[in-house]
């Protein structure tokens, strides 16, 4: 009998004890979802009160950047023509001088202005893949040969090698599959 | 005229991709990933090269470019030499880009200092 | 106005919920800012102690130049308020770097008890509550209070390196190169003009996190806990926005300040009157080229130090509370995906005569 009561009330307090968890969970919900909700409505005033970049005018200076830098590329191949330079070497001569031309204006400090103002116009070519290896070469020397320049020269354009490789391996792979099942004749 | 082509051509891909940045405030260097792998799809689409033939440097100095070159290098290893070319036309291709910006690169930070900016 | 004596609730010097009114006097004996050359051609140029043209301060690397900066302050400190270092029982400094490098080399040289503390850009705010809690709990006579900045070691750590092309955000803000201090003393011997500068309350800020995740726009990242550490501070104290003649915070920015204005509105305070932003004022953001305004642990600090001291000295300013604040986060919870938490600490400064009482 008494056995009984006792479990009668171990009862009513597991009860009361899962009724009060149950309702500190949703409590902790609410308040959850409550931050949740005010998260969102404050990224969007965020978003409101942001300045929004002049899109137009950026992107009339990345136009004239851009063109500038390929027109020079087209310069550097008339010019390697005339030099006599074999055909199957004047795009390599180019991308040659373009990416020394780029990595002396990083050293001099000249091609980060150039961004600045032109914006993906000298972030897009080739240029500023170069950019991308020299600034952090020069930056990072302080921190030893191997780990400084070493390591460190890689830290915005090796993302890019990789997933260049990676991508064309991938495309590479499936034309391969295709060619060798005799799905495409090229 | 070859000049004003790859002006135009070149200045429209910057445009573009302004655009994108603008718009999605990628870091630049996802852009330049992005870049990479949609001139990689291109250029196997066959897309691409019909670009470079018109506007030449207006096509191949951005890096969309680049993955266009990639993909040839690729190619043209897999019909020389069939599965291994897979893993050899990449690099081969893109040898004098990333060897010159290494190489430049080093030599550069031997030369120059770090520098302070103003703006 | 309210006397600020008359907002202890309970317990000798417990405000509320986070803040601390000081009970045994604080007083501020020294200061000291010294800035690199694009902060002395701003607006307060003419305030600050010393503008260092060299970026790299006669050092070799970033780092160390930040480090220079701290230990030229120090040194500059205890001979503007002729003190020897001896007498200076700890300093309490941080910097923005991994580790806290700059102040572990910038302050290794002094032999003087460090307490390095990480804020983010909050760091002075927190480094004078702490040195202010020492001092009125008679642990310490002199203790000093820095924090430091340099918007290349700054740039390298979070960004790119500077020889990198890239375009800043219209809502970011430019790491300000410089480094501020202050000691903070149980005796008052500096008096100006028959003025003397009390700590006397402190308001800690939590840790509020809004969900923002854009590293661009710190403003925005920060401005909820700035107003939610302003608003501590009027009910844990209870006073009014007018209580203050200048409420003052760190590196909100132009997109900052117009949140932290609307936000504290929504709960109720109009401090649009007397409010200010150092990282508004310190560069001329049209000529300068700084987008929102100025940033970093340094801003606030050399701000305070130089312009915000003077003008209390020259009886401009009766009370200011100083809120500077930060943004927690580091490359690694940014890549991660991580929000931007941010934090603000503040401090009362009240001007007062020699003596003890409140000057009028």
């Amino acid at each position: 009998m008494d056995e009984e009561k006792q479990q009668d009330n171990l009862d009513i307090v597991w009860n009361k004890d899962t009724m009060q968890k149950e309702k500190e969970q949703r409590f902790r919900e609410h308040i959850r979802d409550k931050e949740q909700e005010r998260n969102e409505q404050y990224n969007k005033y965020v978003n409101e009160v942001t300045p929004k970049p002049d899109s137009v005018g950026d992107c009339i200076k990345a136009f004239i950047t851009g063109g500038c830098i390929c027109v020079y590329g087209q310069v550097l191949m008339e010019l390697l023509k005339k030099f006599n330079v074999a055909e199957k070497n004047i795009p390599l001569w180019t991308t040659i001088l373009l990416i020394l031309t780029s990595v002396l204006l990083t050293g001099l400090n000249i091609y980060p202005r150039i961004t600045t103002w032109g914006g993906a116009g000298s972030l897009v070519p080739i240029t500023g893949f170069a950019n991308s290896v020299a600034a952090p070469a020069i930056e990072y020397k302080k921190e030893g040969q191997v780990f400084g320049v070493g390591a460190k020269i890689f830290t915005i354009a090796g993302p890019v090698i990789l997933y260049g490789i990676l991508c064309s391996w991938i495309c590479g792979l499936i034309y391969w599959v295709l060619h060798t099942f005799g799905l495409i004749q090229i | 005229m070859v000049f004003i082509r790859a002006f135009l051509v070149g200045g429209i891909i910057c445009l573009l991709t302004q655009i994108l940045m603008d718009k999605t405030k990628l870091m630049p260097g996802r852009i330049m990933v992005l870049l990479v792998c949609t001139g990689v799809v291109l250029g196997a689409l066959g897309i691409y090269g019909p670009f470079v033939k018109f506007a030449q440097a207006g096509a191949t100095v951005p890096l969309l470019g680049f993955g266009n070159l990639l993909w040839k290098g690729v190619y043209e290893a897999v019909l020389e030499n069939g599965f291994i070319g897979l893993f050899q036309g990449g690099f081969k291709a893109s040898a004098v880009g990333i060897s010159a910006a290494l190489i430049f690169g080093y030599i550069a930070s031997l030369i120059f200092e770090p520098k302070m900016k103003k703006k | 106005m309210q006397n600020i004596e008359s907002c202890i609730t309970a317990n000798d010097g417990m405000a509320g919920k986070q803040s601390v009114i000081f009970s045994k006097p604080v007083y501020l004996t020294g200061y000291v800012s010294i800035v690199g050359q694009k902060e002395g051609q701003g607006p307060l140029g003419k305030w600050f102690d010393e503008i260092i043209e060299d970026p790299m301060v006669g050092r070799d690397t970033w780092e160390e130049a930040e480090s220079e900066l701290q230990a030229r302050t120090v040194s500059r400190l205890l001979e503007k308020s002729q003190y020897k270092k001896e007498d200076i029982r700890y300093i309490f400094a941080g910097d923005l770097l991994g580790q806290l490098i700059a102040t572990s080399f910038g302050l290794e040289k002094y032999d003087i008890p460090v307490f390095g503390l990480y804020g983010a850009c909050s760091t002075m705010a927190e480094a004078m509550s702490l040195a202010s809690v020492c001092v009125s709990s008679g642990y310490a006579d002199n203790v000093i209070a820095l924090a430091s900045s340099h918007f290349a070691s700054a740039e390298k750590q979070f960004r790119y390196p500077l020889e990198y092309g890239n375009q800043r955000a219209l809502a970011s803000t430019w790491t300000v190169t410089g480094c501020g201090a202050v000691i903070l003393s149980s005796r008052c011997n500096n008096a100006q003009n028959g003025r003397a500068i009390r700590i006397t309350a402190m308001t800690t800020g939590k840790i509020v996190d809004y969900g923002v995740k854009d590293s661009m726009n710190m403003g925005a990242c920060m401005a909820p806990a700035a107003a939610d550490l302003i608003a501590s501070n009027f009910t844990d104290l209870n006073v009014t926005p007018d209580f203050y003649d200048l409420i003052v915070t760190g590196d909100l920015g132009s997109v900052g300040k117009q949140i932290v204005l609307q936000l504290l509105k929504e709960k109720g305070y109009d401090i649009s009157n007397n409010y200010m932003d150092c990282g508004i004022e310190i560069f001329d953001s049209a000529k300068q080229d700084t987008k929102a305004g100025g940033s970093g642990c340094g801003c606030s600090a050399v701000t305070l130090c130089s312009y915000l001291l003077g003008q209390m000295y020259a009886g401009h300013y009766q009370r200011i509370l100083f809120v500077p604040t930060g943004a927690l986060l580091s490359t690694v919870s940014y890549n991660e995906g991580k929000s931007v938490p941010g934090i603000a600490h503040g401090v009362v400064l009240e001007c007062v005569n020699p003596a003890g009482k409140e000057a009028m």
